[in-house]
C-alpha cells in the first residue's frame, strides 16, 4: 500500500522481492539486507513520526561502489530507492515506500581527508554533522552549520535537506558551506559535482543538489569547507516581557549594521520547558528570550556587545544579560538546542513547522500563530531562527486522543498558508517531503510546479528516487485547491490503512 | 515611481514564445560589458536592458529585488546611502553594467572567498524559461528550502537556461572601516601566507599577489581591524579602495596587456581557478593571484611555439591537478573552448537540464558550450 503519489505511474507496484534480493546478495553481504518484518520496522519512519511505512527492504552498503551498483540493479528492475541518513529529518523525506528500497547511508561514516592548509575536509555522506568539527578542533576550524540536531544528523541528509543551524545567520547555510558532491545518479553512474576550487565549469549543480531531498542523486561523498575557530564568541540573552517586543528587536539589532553569528528566539512556554529540563538558567516568568551571539576577534565582540546589548534595551528588553563565562554560553545554547526534545517533555507529541517570513512580519506572525492555537485549541510553543525570520512553531497534541493529530495537521496548515501569504515560504531548511506536498500547492503554480518536475526528469527520467516527495503532481494540486484541506484526506488518516495493508501483505 | 513603466515583461514572454515557436534562437542582452566573456552567441538579439528599476528594497531586511537591467552602479549606490553592500564585490567591466548580466556571468570580486560568491547571495529570481512561461522561485526571505534551487541555479548559466527578470539579493552592512597592508615576498610565500591567515579568525577580505607584494585587506569595526593591523606588519596603502577596485575591474597594471585597448587587441587572458593553496604553478607567462590563492590570472607574452590548443590542454591539465579548471576568460578565439570540457556524464546531465527550462534550445545557443 503506497499513501504518497508517484511521480511516474509506470513504475511497477509489485516487485519480484525474492529476485531483487538475490540480485543484491551479488553486491553486498547477506547480512547488508534486511528483509524480514522485524528487521524492517525500525526504519518506518525519520523524525516525523506521525507517517510511517515499513520498506520492501532495507539496504547498508559500505562504500560508493556498492551504492551504485545497488542503484543500477534497482534501476535495471524498476524498484523505486528512498535514501535515509540518520532519519532525524522533520518532513517524512527519508519515509520508506511500501514496494521500494530503503538505502542507508549510515555504514558511509568515514572521514576521508582532512586539508588544513585548504580548509576542507572530505567525508562520506553517513559522517555525522557535528563528527566534523570535533575531528578538525585541533587545528582551530570547524564545520559552521550546526543544526540542533548535530549529534546525529549525517552530512549526507544536511545536503539533501540544505540544513541550517542557529549560527548560519553569519556562516550560511549547507549550500553555502559545501564545495563538492560526489553523486551516483537514479541509473548508477558516479559523477562529481563541484570542485576543490571554489567554483567549477558549467552550471551551478551542487546549488541544485543542495536541498533536492534525495530526489535528483545519491550523494556519496561532500567536501565541506572549514572555517577558523572565532577568536571569541559571546552570548547575550535578553528578557521580554512581551512576544511581539522581541520579534520587533530582531529587526532592531540587524537594522544596527551589526550581523550577529546567531540570533534565536524562545517564547514562555518552551523557556520554562527547556529550562525544567536543562537548567540553563532562563529567565522562567519571561514572555520571550532573544539569544544573541557576537564572534570575531576580541576587540570587534567587545566593541560590537556593547551596542547590541544597548540595542536590546532600546527595543524594550527588560534584562540583558551576558554569559559569564564559557560554560554558561554553552548552557545557554544547550537550553536552545534541546528545546525540541523539552517541549517532547511536556506534551505526548508534539509537530514541529519550518516555515519562514520576513522579519518585520515575525511579530504579527507570531500573533496569529497563537489566535489560531486558540482557535484549535491546541498550545503551540516557539524556539526558532529569528534573525533569519525562520519560525519553528510546535504545536503540542496527543495521538492518543481521536482527531488531535487531525487538528494539529490542519492548525499547521494554517501556519504554513499564513507564511506564504505574508511573502515568506513554508519551509526554511526541513523540507518538503512527505509532509508538506499540499502546501507547495499553495507557494507555486502549475507552471512552476512543471518546471520542477522537468528538473527531475533531467535526472531520474523514471521517477525512481524518493518518488511521491517534495513536489506534488498538478492533479494533486488541483484536487487540494478544489476540495480544500478539510475534505482532501492528510496523508496521515490513511496512514493505519496503510499500516494495516502492510501488516495483511506480510502475514503479521 | 517609474517603476510599472519599465516592467517589459509581458513584452519579453511574447518575444521568448514567439521565438519558441518558429524555434529561432535568441542572444540575451544587457548593456554589453560582459560581451567579451563566454563564447560568441547566435540567434537575433533581444535588449533586455530596459526591464529595469528596484521592486523592493527594505535596508532592515537585508534585502533587495531589482530588474534585471538595472544597472549595477546605480543598485551599489543605492545601497551605500543606507550604509549596504553587495558583498560580492561584483565586477562590472563598464559603466553601463546590469546586474542580470552579473547574475547570468556569476561573476565575483576579491571579497568572493570570504564573503561568498553572488550566487552564496541570491534568495530568489523570476525568470522567463524557452516556453515563454513567467515563472517565480525562491523569494526574499533568508532561507528557503521549497522546491529546487532553480534559482542558483541561474547563476553563472549564462542565459542558456532563462531569461532573468529579477532578482532577489541578501544584502550586508559596509564594515565600518577597511585596510590594506603591504608586504613584498615571494610567490611560495606569499600562498603559503594567504592560506595559513585565512585559516585563522582574522577580519581577513582579500589576499593578492602581484608577482611582487602580498596584498591583504582588512574590514570590520575600527578597533578589530587595528587589532589585526598589529598583529599582522606590513605597510599600509594608501588608496587600499582604488586598488581593490582596479583588481576587480581588471583594471590593475598587470591586465594591461590583455586589455582590448592592449597591443595585438589584447593577448589572452586565461583564468585557473584552483583549490587556493597550490602551490607555484610553474607555468610559462605572468601570474595575478586574487581570491587568497583559488584564482590564478595568467597572460602569456610570448606564445612561443606552442600551438594554442596543446597550451590550453596543458593548463587545463594543471588546473585539474589542483583541483579546479582553467578557462579562457578574454581574449583569444571566443568560437573555441573557451571553458573547461565537461565529462561526458556531466555534459549529458546539462544538456538534460537544458532541454527541461528551453527544450526549443533558443536562449543563447552556443554561449556556454558549443553543444548547447
Ligand atoms: C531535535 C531536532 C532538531 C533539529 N534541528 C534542525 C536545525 O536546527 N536545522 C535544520 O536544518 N534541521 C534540523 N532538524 C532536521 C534534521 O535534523 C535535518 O533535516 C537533517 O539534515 C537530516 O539529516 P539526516 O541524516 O537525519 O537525514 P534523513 O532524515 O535520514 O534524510 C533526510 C532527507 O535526505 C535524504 N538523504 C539522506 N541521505 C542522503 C544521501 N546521502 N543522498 C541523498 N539523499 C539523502 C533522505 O532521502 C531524506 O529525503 C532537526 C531535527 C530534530 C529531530
Amino acid at each position: 500500500m503506497d499513501h504518497t503519489p508517484r511521480v511516474n505511474p509506470s513504475v511497477d507496484p509489485s516487485v519480484d522481492k525474492p529476485g531483487l534480493i538475490k540480485a543484491l546478495r551479488q553486491i553486498l553481504p547477506a547480512q547488508r539486507i534486511l528483509h524480514e518484518r522485524e528487521a524492517l520496522r525500525p526504519y518506518e519512519c525519520d523524525g516525523l513520526s506521525a507517517y510511517r511505512q515499513v520498506p520492501l527492504l532495507v539496504v547498508l552498503p559500505d562504500d560508493a561502489e556498492q551504492v551504485r551498483r545497488v542503484m543500477q540493479c534497482c534501476h535495471e528492475r524498476g524498484v523505486p530507492v528512498v535514501a535515509r541518513g540518520a532519519a532525524t529529518g522533520l518532513s517524512g523525506g527519508a519515509l520508506p515506500l511500501a514496494d521500494g528500497v530503503l538505502l542507508s547511508l549510515a555504514r558511509l561514516n568515514r572521514i576521508l581527508h582532512i586539508d588544513p592548509l585548504n580548509r576542507t575536509a572530505r567525508v562520506q555522506p553517513g559522517v555525522r554533522n557535528l563528527a566534523i568539527s570535533q575531528a578538525v578542533e585541533g587545528l582551530e576550524l570547524y564545520y559552521a552549520p550546526d543544526p540542533s540536531s548535530q549529534i546525529a544528523c549525517t552530512i549526507g541528509g544536511n545536503v539533501a535537506e540544505n540544513s541550517g543551524g542557529v549560527h548560519c545567520l553569519k556562516y550560511g547555510l549547507t549550500v553555502h558551506n559545501v564545495l563538492q558532491l560526489k553523486l551516483v545518479t537514479a541509473a548508477g553512474e558516479l559523477v562529481t559535482l563541484g570542485a576543490e576550487a571554489l567554483d567549477a565549469p558549467g552550471f551551478d549543480l551542487p546549488a541544485l543538489l543542495i536541498g533536492s531531498e534525495g530526489m535528483l542523486g545519491i550523494v556519496v561523498e561532500v567536501l565541506v569547507k572549514l572555517l577558523p575557530t572565532p577568536e571569541r564568541a559571546q552570548v547575550l540573552l535578553a528578557a521580554f516581557d512581551d512576544v511581539s517586543k522581541a520579534a520587533n528587536a530582531v529587526g532592531d539589532v540587524i537594522a544596527a549594521g551589526i550581523i550577529p553569528a546567531g540570533l534565536e528566539m524562545m517564547d514562555g512556554l518552551a523557556i520554562r520547558a527547556a529550562e525544567d529540563f536543562v537548567h540553563a538558567g532562563y529567565p522562567v516568568d519571561a514572555e520571550a528570550i532573544l539569544l544573541c551571539e557576537l564572534d570575531g576577534a576580541n576587540e570587534e565582540v567587545s566593541a560590537h556587545l556593547a551596542r547590541v546589548r544597548q540595542q536590546l534595551l532600546d527595543s524594550g528588553a527588560t534584562e540583558v544579560r551576558t554569559a559569564e563565562n564559557e560554560e554558561q554560553r554553552a548552557l545557554f545554547w544547550k537550553g536552545r538546542k534541546s528545546a525540541f526534545p523539552a517541549v517532547g517533555r511536556i506534551s505526548p507529541d508534539y509537530y514541529c513547522m519550518d516555515g519562514t517570513v520576513p522579519r518585520k512580519r515575525l511579530a504579527e506572525v507570531l500573533l496569529e500563530t497563537s489566535r489560531l492555537s486558540a482557535h484549535y485549541q491546541l498550545p503551540v510553543a516557539n524556539v526558532f531562527h529569528a534573525g533569519d525570520g525562520n519560525l519553528h512553531p510546535l504545536i503540542l497534541y496527543d495521538a492518543n486522543r481521536p482527531g488531535e493529530l487531525k487538528r494539529a495537521e490542519d492548525l499547521g496548515a494554517e501556519i504554513l498558508e499564513l507564511c506564504v501569504r505574508v511573502g515568506g515560504t513554508i519551509t526554511g531548511e526541513h523540507g518538503v517531503g512527505h509532509e508538506k506536498i499540499h502546501q507547495m500547492c499553495v507557494q507555486f503554480n502549475a507552471a512552476e510546479l512543471a518546471q520542477f518536475h522537468a528538473v527531475k526528469r533531467a535526472f531520474d527520467p523514471h521517477g525512481l528516487l524518493n518518488p511521491g516527495k517534495a513536489v506534488p503532481q498538478p492533479r494533486h494540486c488541483s484536487e487540494y485547491k478544489a476540495l480544500g484541506s478539510d475534505t482532501l484526506t492528510p496523508p496521515s488518516a490513511r496512514d493505519q490503512d496503510a499500516r494495516d495493508q502492510d501488516a495483511r501483505d506480510h502475514g503479521a | 515611481m517609474e517603476i510599472a513603466a519599465n516592467d517589459i515583461s509581458q513584452t519579453l514572454c511574447q518575444s521568448v514564445a514567439e521565438a519558441a515557436g518558429l524555434g529561432r534562437p535568441l542572444q540575451l542582452c544587457g548593456s554589453g560589458s560582459k560581451e567579451f566573456f563566454g563564447r560568441r552567441a547566435t540567434g537575433t538579439r533581444l535588449d533586455l536592458t530596459a526591464h529595469r528599476g528596484v521592486i523592493n528594497y527594505e535596508p532592515r531586511e537585508l534585502v533587495i529585488t531589482v530588474r534585471a537591467g538595472t544597472r549595477l552602479a546605480e543598485l551599489e549606490s543605492l545601497l551605500a546611502a543606507e550604509g549596504q553592500m553587495l558583498a560580492f564585490e561584483p565586477p562590472h567591466f563598464g559603466p553601463s553594467a546590469t546586474l542580470g548580466g552579473s547574475a547570468a556571468c556569476g561573476l565575483s570580486g576579491p571579497r568572493r572567498p570570504y564573503a561568498g560568491a553572488l550566487r552564496d547571495f541570491v534568495l530568489g529570481v523570476t525568470l522567463i524559461n524557452g516556453r515563454g512561461e513567467r515563472l517565480r522561485f525562491g523569494g526574499e526571505v533568508m532561507k528557503n528550502v521549497a522546491g529546487y534551487d532553480l534559482s542558483r541555479l541561474m547563476v553563472g548559466a549564462m542565459g542558456s537556461l532563462g531569461l532573468l527578470l529579477d532578482v532577489s539579493l541578501k544584502v550586508l552592512p559596509l564594515p565600518e572601516t577597511e585596510r590594506t597592508l603591504v608586504q613584498a615576498c615571494t610567490e611560495e610565500q606569499a600562498i603559503e601566507r594567504m592560506n595559513r591567515l585565512a585559516g585563522t579568525p582574522l577580519p581577513l577580505t582579500g589576499a593578492v599577489y602581484d608577482g611582487l607584494q602580498l596584498y591583504l585587506r582588512l574590514s570590520g569595526s575600527e578597533p578589530g581591524v587595528v587589532a589585526a593591523q598589529t598583529r599582522l606588519g606590513g605597510e599600509v596603502l594608501a588608496d587600499g579602495s582604488g586598488f581593490w577596485r582596479r583588481v576587480r575591474e581588471l583594471e590593475h597594471p598587470f591586465f594591461d596587456s590583455s586589455s582590448a585597448n592592449g597591443p595585438d587587441n589584447g593577448r589572452p587572458l586565461w583564468r585557473l581557478s584552483i583549490s587556493p593553496g597550490s602551490p607555484p604553478l610553474g607555468l610559462p607567462g605572468r601570474q595575478f593571484i586574487d581570491w587568497g590563492g583559488a584564482q590564478r590570472w595568467l597572460i602569456i607574452e610570448q606564445p612561443g611555439e606552442q600551438p594554442t590548443e596543446q597550451l590550453a590542454e596543458r593548463l587545463r591539465a594543471v588546473a585539474v591537478q589542483h583541483g579546479g579548471h582553467a578557462q579562457l576568460f578574454r581574449g583569444g578565439d571566443r568560437n573555441g573552448a573557451v571553458n573547461h570540457p565537461l565529462p561526458g556524464p556531466l555534459m549529458q546531465l546539462h544538456q538534460q537540464l537544458k532541454l527541461a527550462f528551453d527544450p526549443q534550445g533558443i536562449f543563447n545557443p552556443g554561449r556556454l558550450y558549443p553543444e548547447f
